[in-house]
């Protein structure tokens, strides 16, 4: 239980040192994809092993002046391509790609010998060389880690690690040497803007809320990421949930509001799990409930989980879902600073937005407006996947470009093929191509491109897709996502979505496009929420990059990456075809003609695109065009 | 200082409305909308009503408060077109039978569609059709022609605080429907009607009983009588374009004669009755022999809404019949005879302002061996659509008098029809004239006190469900008290009823109550106490308000219909002469213990000679005693890991 500043401040350095006081440390990445691949069975295998050899030691042992090796399980570490990861400390070696019958060598060779065991250390295939420590790796050295300092270097469910890593130290600073308004103004110095998407500046926001005359106020996480190849607010939650809980509690001294209420997707059962430990031991200890560290303040905050529906993330749908109505957004004003969650003055931000909080107030505005642009400061995080070679978890400084993120950190296309777009934030994103690779990544460069940071995904696509399939993809999910309530969203994305189809088929004309385009148009001015007035930026932005591929699939009924099924054309090679007839004999549609033994010849127009020709050609002679 | 915008670079001066849209309307601008009702919470979903700014930014101007000095547009080509494509998406998800739907001609997606021009549509026709919803006596639902504009949902649930319908499903399969996809006649729906009233669409309409009516003046053996409600006549004339409020009954009379009906009689000699008995069953109440508040019971939609949410609350019920009931049953039960007609031979048709009117004439209490009282219910909308089906031109029709006897009201009885009438009339047949005056925050209740006897007497006057749900609450908790209490289920009394012509707005009903209160001025009697055949009828045939023989014709009984989830109802009042009452409890713990299988065996025993009308077996909820499930309740007694064989002896020992 800690009942003061002075005894947060005692058990900080008592733990600090006690952190200190391992002689080593074994971190076995405890994030969703390191679990998927067996990192929990690495862990028990490395307590059972270390017990076996009498080196296993646990904090309370360290109490008593003990030294020895401890393992925990962290949260992601972000390089999520090369799990299961295990972190060595105090050394900082990184292992990848870690199995169960791996913990014997380590144990023998690091713990034991203080040595490395190579053939586990990551080996960059462009440099061809082992680092040794993963702030040497390429994927790191690029990355500043702000958010994610904790996330795969401490037990995020155990608050000692936290507080041993200076957690809750800014809480403390605000309730004692800070006033509600001078927290606000010190955010908004800071001009850190909201991580979930819109970038609205979190200082202005909190304000709003402080100055409502209201006796009941509250602070809502959200934590409903529901992008598909998202990521970022998971990690969090799993690897560092107490730093979203300081945050919240900071926001919440700021602004007036005594209950905090964060909105996971109940199909993030480890966030939801780690996060209600955190809390759990938060109130154990004191550092939630009534009177916070002696100083008046009283917090509590309670989880909600959210049943998977991609609009709850949307402000005034998640608090209505909070509510326990439908999930369906209203119309503002109000907005949600004024009547937000049961119709109170509410502070409603991002988990990433609050994940920042501690630093900046620890470390001050003007540290904090140092890093990244001058207009959005900061880092961000990003889900790196699609074809690209470091797949995982990434945070940067705001401003960098596209190129240094795609080749520095994400080492570059998978296979060496072409870049062709990345698709940046999710479904209600657009698409990035080769001209925009020098493009600073930050809010407002983005937003002038046609594409906005969302909340971070980043989707790598080579010059194998096609940019038609992507937007029918992200139509598809929008359209299926989309709660019902507005007509252009409701029916605009439904038709959208059949034009898409009927252009993958190969059944698109010109008109076609003109009404997706005026649909587009109508969609985005029309609709009630963010989901629907971002829903057509993705065929948006493809069309305005990539109308040449439109058009060859409305006009020359040809797919230029070969990807859509219905526009394969088998074509007869007249030089290699023998006339064997085998073709003719598995086309279900009779479209192939031709006497024996002289090159046969397939009807167009009967052709069912279902290539079972091109298999039962045994002379390779029939391609797909 | 006078606060002013901008619309299409006109001043426009503003007070308090409340949104753009009213002040747009104010400049005698015409947004199209759907979803936008002045008395509902502002929703807007249509997006039919946007409006651009000096800036170029749209939004919709339902849902934007008027700022001093905003500068808007209202028909740009960039929102003409947004409209028009919208309206299209709309259209191209609708079914597009038009000239074979109920609503044709008065739908509002028509109407719209016609005034935006739309000539072509560029989408296909949805595929696969929902089935329709006719499980309702009183309402049907269409899902394929619904638009969700959630109009009937923020009804149900804002006016009326019943909320039987939802949204459920997402994206483009969205759609309004009660819980579980189930029957609206599976849900606590108390017919009201006021969901169809506020529909633009055939989505939700009036269940027609035009065919029955049309089928019975055809038969030559039949005598078709007619019955129409107070609040018809200063309605029906909208339909013909006249101004709501306006009186046609003379008019009515005659096109019914036209169609075809051998009678027609007014209810508001009915109500006369009504008021007559009830006035005597509150004395009695008053008199300390049953309950008090006394509950008026002539809306049917307030009883039904009784009998599902507040059973504790229905002997409060007056047991009177309603007007239209108490007409079917003294024309079937006297008047037949008098006239020397079969009673089966005799067609009894309302014609009402309401919906749940339909419900109510097919309860079982009001037929005899089979014969309703009231066999058809036709809505003041099918009444209309009659009369042009009639081919008769309303403006020409020649007026006619009611029929007598049954032709002969009061004042009392004719401003049934409005709120505050019936607890009027009611007083007025005491020798008192009540004035009642708006209660407490948003002034939803209407009360007066009267002084009678030495004693003061409190009433109270509602309407709209979500009203009265707060008064019961309030009444419930001691916070309120009344001596009578009258609801209407619809806002503005019966008025403002499911079956009235469109738009059914506030202004509309208060032309009508005052037509109702214009022509109640002119007339001779206003007691219905004074009512000189109601006196003959006591006289020659049911002797004394409140006798055996009123209590056999206008009297009736209500059940508890709570619900546990569509089929098992259990009843409060088992306790009757001679019977041992035995609950069985089906909450979740005895159910999964058995006692459903107990409940069926003890049903088959319960049916054996020697127990027969001596045990009253029924299903209960949790009697909270679920670590000895299962249980049963033998009268007061609750067995525990109840069987057959335990629950048996605890019967035989009370025989």
């Amino acid at each position: 239980m800690i009942r003061t500043v002075d005894e947060l401040e005692k058990n900080f350095q008592e733990l600090s040192k006690m952190a200190r006081g391992y002689r080593m440390r074994i971190l076995v990445c405890g994030g969703t994809g390191c679990i998927a691949n067996g990192s929990l069975e690495i862990y028990k295998k490395f307590k059972e092993v270390l017990r076996q050899k009498g080196l296993y030691t646990d904090l309370e042992l360290i109490q008593e002046g003990r030294e020895g090796t401890g393992v925990a399980a962290s949260g992601c570490h972000g390089f999520c391509e090369m799990g299961p990861l295990v972190r060595i400390e105090p050394n900082g070696f990184l292992y990848v790609k870690v199995k169960a019958e791996d913990v014997e060598d380590i144990v023998e060779s690091t713990v034991i010998k203080n040595e490395p065991v190579m053939r586990l250390l990551f080996c960059d295939p462009a440099e061809k060389k082992h680092f040794l420590r993963e702030e040497e790796i390429p994927f790191y050295r690029r990355q500043t880690r702000l958010v994610l300092k904790n996330c795969g270097k401490i037990d995020p469910e155990d608050i000692r690690d936290y507080i041993a890593c200076g957690g809750y130290r800014a809480l403390a600073k605000v309730l004692t040497e800070m006033t509600p308004e001078q927290v606000c103004d010190e955010i908004l110095k800071s001009k850190l803007r909201g991580r979930g998407g819109a970038g609205f500046p979190t200082g202005k926001k909190w304000q709003q809320v402080f100055s409502q005359d209201s006796d009941v106020k509250y602070v809502v996480c959200n934590g409903d990421e529901g992008d598909p190849g998202a990521f970022m607010d998971r990690s969090v939650m799993e690897g560092d949930p107490h730093r979203i809980l300081e945050g919240m509690m900071i926001a919440g001294y700021a602004t007036g509001a005594r209950e905090g209420y964060i909105y996971v997707r109940a199909e993030y059962p480890l966030a939801v799990k780690r996060l209600q430990t955190a809390i759990n031991q938060a109130r154990e200890w004191g550092l939630l409930g009534k009177n916070i560290l002696s100083s008046n303040f009283d917090f509590d905050i309670h989880i909600n989980r959210g049943a998977g529906a991609f609009v709850c993330g949307e402000g005034s749908a998640l608090t209505q879902s909070i509510e326990g109505f439908r999930g369906m957004p209203r119309p503002r004003p109000p907005r949600t600073v004024e009547k937000g969650l049961f119709g109170k003055p509410t502070v409603l931000n991002n988990v990433e937005t609050f994940a920042n909080v501690p630093s900046i107030i620890l470390n001050g505005a003007e540290w904090f407006s140092s890093i990244g642009t001058p207009e959005s400061p900061g880092t961000k995080i990003f889900a790196l996947t699609g074809n690209i070679n470091n797949t995982g978890l990434i945070e940067v400084p705001m401003g960098i470009t596209l190129r240094q993120i795609l080749f520095e950190v994400g080492g570059g296309i998978k296979s060496g093929k072409k870049f062709k777009a990345v698709q940046i934030g999710g479904p209600s994103g657009g698409c990035l191509t080769e001209e925009h690779l020098d493009l600073s990544m930050d809010f407002d460069s983005l937003e002038k491109a046609g594409a906005m940071i969302g909340s971070g995904g980043l989707v790598v696509m080579d010059e194998d897709a096609c940019m038609v399939e992507v937007a029918r993809f992200f139509m598809d999910f929008t359209q299926r996502e989309s709660c019902g309530k507005c007509v252009p969203c409701r029916e605009g994305t439904k038709r959208m979505l059949e034009i898409l189809e009927k252009i993958v088929s190969g059944n698109g004309t010109v008109e076609d496009l003109e009404l997706l385009n005026e649909l587009a148009e109508v969609v985005k001015t029309g609709s009630l929420c963010g989901l629907g007035k971002t829903a057509p930026n993705p065929v948006l932005t493809t069309m305005k990059y990539f109308k040449e591929e439109y058009m060859a699939h409305v006009i020359d009924k040809r797919c230029p990456s070969k990807v859509c099924r219905g526009l394969a054309r088998p074509v007869i090679n007249r030089e290699k075809c023998r006339g064997c007839g085998k073709c003719k004999r598995i086309c279900p549609a009779s479209a192939i003609e031709g006497e024996a033994k002289k090159p046969h010849e397939i009807d167009q127009n009967r052709c069912l695109r279902c290539l079972a020709c091109i298999d039962a050609c045994p002379f390779d002679a029939i391609r797909e065009e | 200082m006078e606060k002013t915008i901008k619309i299409n670079g006109r001043e426009i001066s503003f007070t308090n409305e409340r949104n753009l849209l009213e002040v747009i309307r104010k400049a005698g601008i015409e947004l199209p909308t759907f979803c936008y009702h002045s008395e509902l919470s502002v929703y807007g979903a249509c997006r039919m009503c946007l409006v651009e700014d000096e800036r170029g930014r749209i939004m919709a101007a339902c849902s934007t408060p008027p700022r001093p000095g905003m500068s808007i547009k209202t028909h740009t080509e960039r929102l003409v077109r947004q409209r028009r494509v919208t309206l299209e998406l709309l259209l191209a998800n609708h079914d597009r039978e038009c000239t074979s739907c109920v609503k044709s001609g008065s739908c509002r997606l028509q109407e719209l569609a016609r005034i935006l021009g739309i000539k072509n549509i560029r989408f296909g026709q949805k595929k696969g059709r929902l089935p329709i919803d006719d499980s309702s006596p009183a309402i049907v639902r269409d899902p394929n022609k619904c638009i969700l504009c959630g109009d009937c949902v923020r009804m149900c649930e804002e006016i009326q605080g019943i909320g039987v319908i939802g949204f459920a499903y997402r994206g483009s399969e969205a759609r309004v429907t009660p819980p579980f996809n189930k029957n609206i006649s599976e849900v606590n729906c108390v017919d009201c009607g006021q969901c169809a009233a506020v529909c633009p669409t055939g989505a939700i309409t009036v269940a027609s009983h035009m065919e029955k009516v049309w089928n019975a003046l055809y038969d030559p053996a039949k005598t078709v009588v007619a019955q129409i409600a107070p609040a018809v006549r200063v309605s029906l004339g909208e339909e013909f374009g006249l101004k709501p409020g306006a009186v046609t009954s003379g008019k009515i009379i005659g096109a019914l004669k036209k169609m075809g009906f051998d009678m027609v009689f007014d209810t508001c000699f009915a109500a006369d009755l009504t008021a007559v008995e009830e006035s005597h069953e509150f004395l009695e109440r008053l008199s300390g022999k049953k309950r008090l508040p006394q509950f008026t019971s002539c809306c049917p939609a307030w009883v039904k809404y009784v009998e599902l949410n507040y059973p504790d609350f229905k002997d409060n019920l007056s047991s009177c019949r309603s007007p239209q009931q108490m007409f079917g049953s003294v024309m079937k039960g006297i008047y037949a005879k008098k006239l020397g007609i079969d009673p089966e031979e005799i067609f009894v048709v309302s014609i009402m302002p309401c919906t749940a009117k339909k419900a109510e004439a097919q309860r079982e209490e009001f037929s005899k061996g089979g014969i309703p009282d009231v066999d058809a219910v036709l809505t003041t909308q099918e009444m209309a659509r009659m009369v042009r089906e009639a081919g008769i031109i309303f403006d020409e029709v020649e007026e006619m008098p009611f029929d007598m006897p049954m032709g002969f009201a009061t004042g009392g009885g004719l401003i049934f029809g409005g709120g505050e009438g019936v607890a009027t009339a009611v007083i007025r047949t005491l020798g008192r004239e009540p004035v009642f005056r708006t209660h407490g925050e948003g002034g939803q209740i209407k009360t007066a006190e009267i002084e009678y006897d030495g004693k003061i007497i409190k009433t109270a006057a509602v309407s709209g469900l979500n009203n009265a749900k707060k008064l019961l609450e309030a009444i419930r908790a001691g916070k309120e008290y009344y001596d009578l209490v009258e609801v209407m289920a619809c806002s503005g009394g019966c008025v403002g009823g499911g079956g009235q012509p469109q738009p059914n707005t506030s202004d509309a009903r208060e032309s009508r109550k005052k037509g109702l209160l214009g022509s109640e001025k002119l007339m001779q009697l206003k007691s219905p106490a004074e009512n000189p055949i109601i006196k003959d009828l006591y006289r020659d045939h049911l002797y004394s308000p409140g006798s055996e023989k009123a209590h056999e014709m206008l009297h009736t009984t209500y059940r508890n219909r709570k619900r546990i989830d569509g089929e098992i109802c259990f009843s409060e009042d088992i306790k009757k002469a001679g019977k041992v009452s035995v609950k069985v409890c089906v909450g979740t713990c005895c159910y999964l213990s058995g006692a459903y299988e107990l409940f069926s065996a003890l049903k088959e025993i319960a049916n054996e000679e020697k127990f027969k009308d001596r045990i009253e077996l029924s299903a209960t909820f949790c009697l909270e005693n679920c670590a000895k499930s299962p249980c049963v309740m033998v009268d007061d007694t609750i067995i525990g890991k109840a069987t057959v064989e335990k629950v048996i002896d605890e019967v035989i020992k009370r025989f």
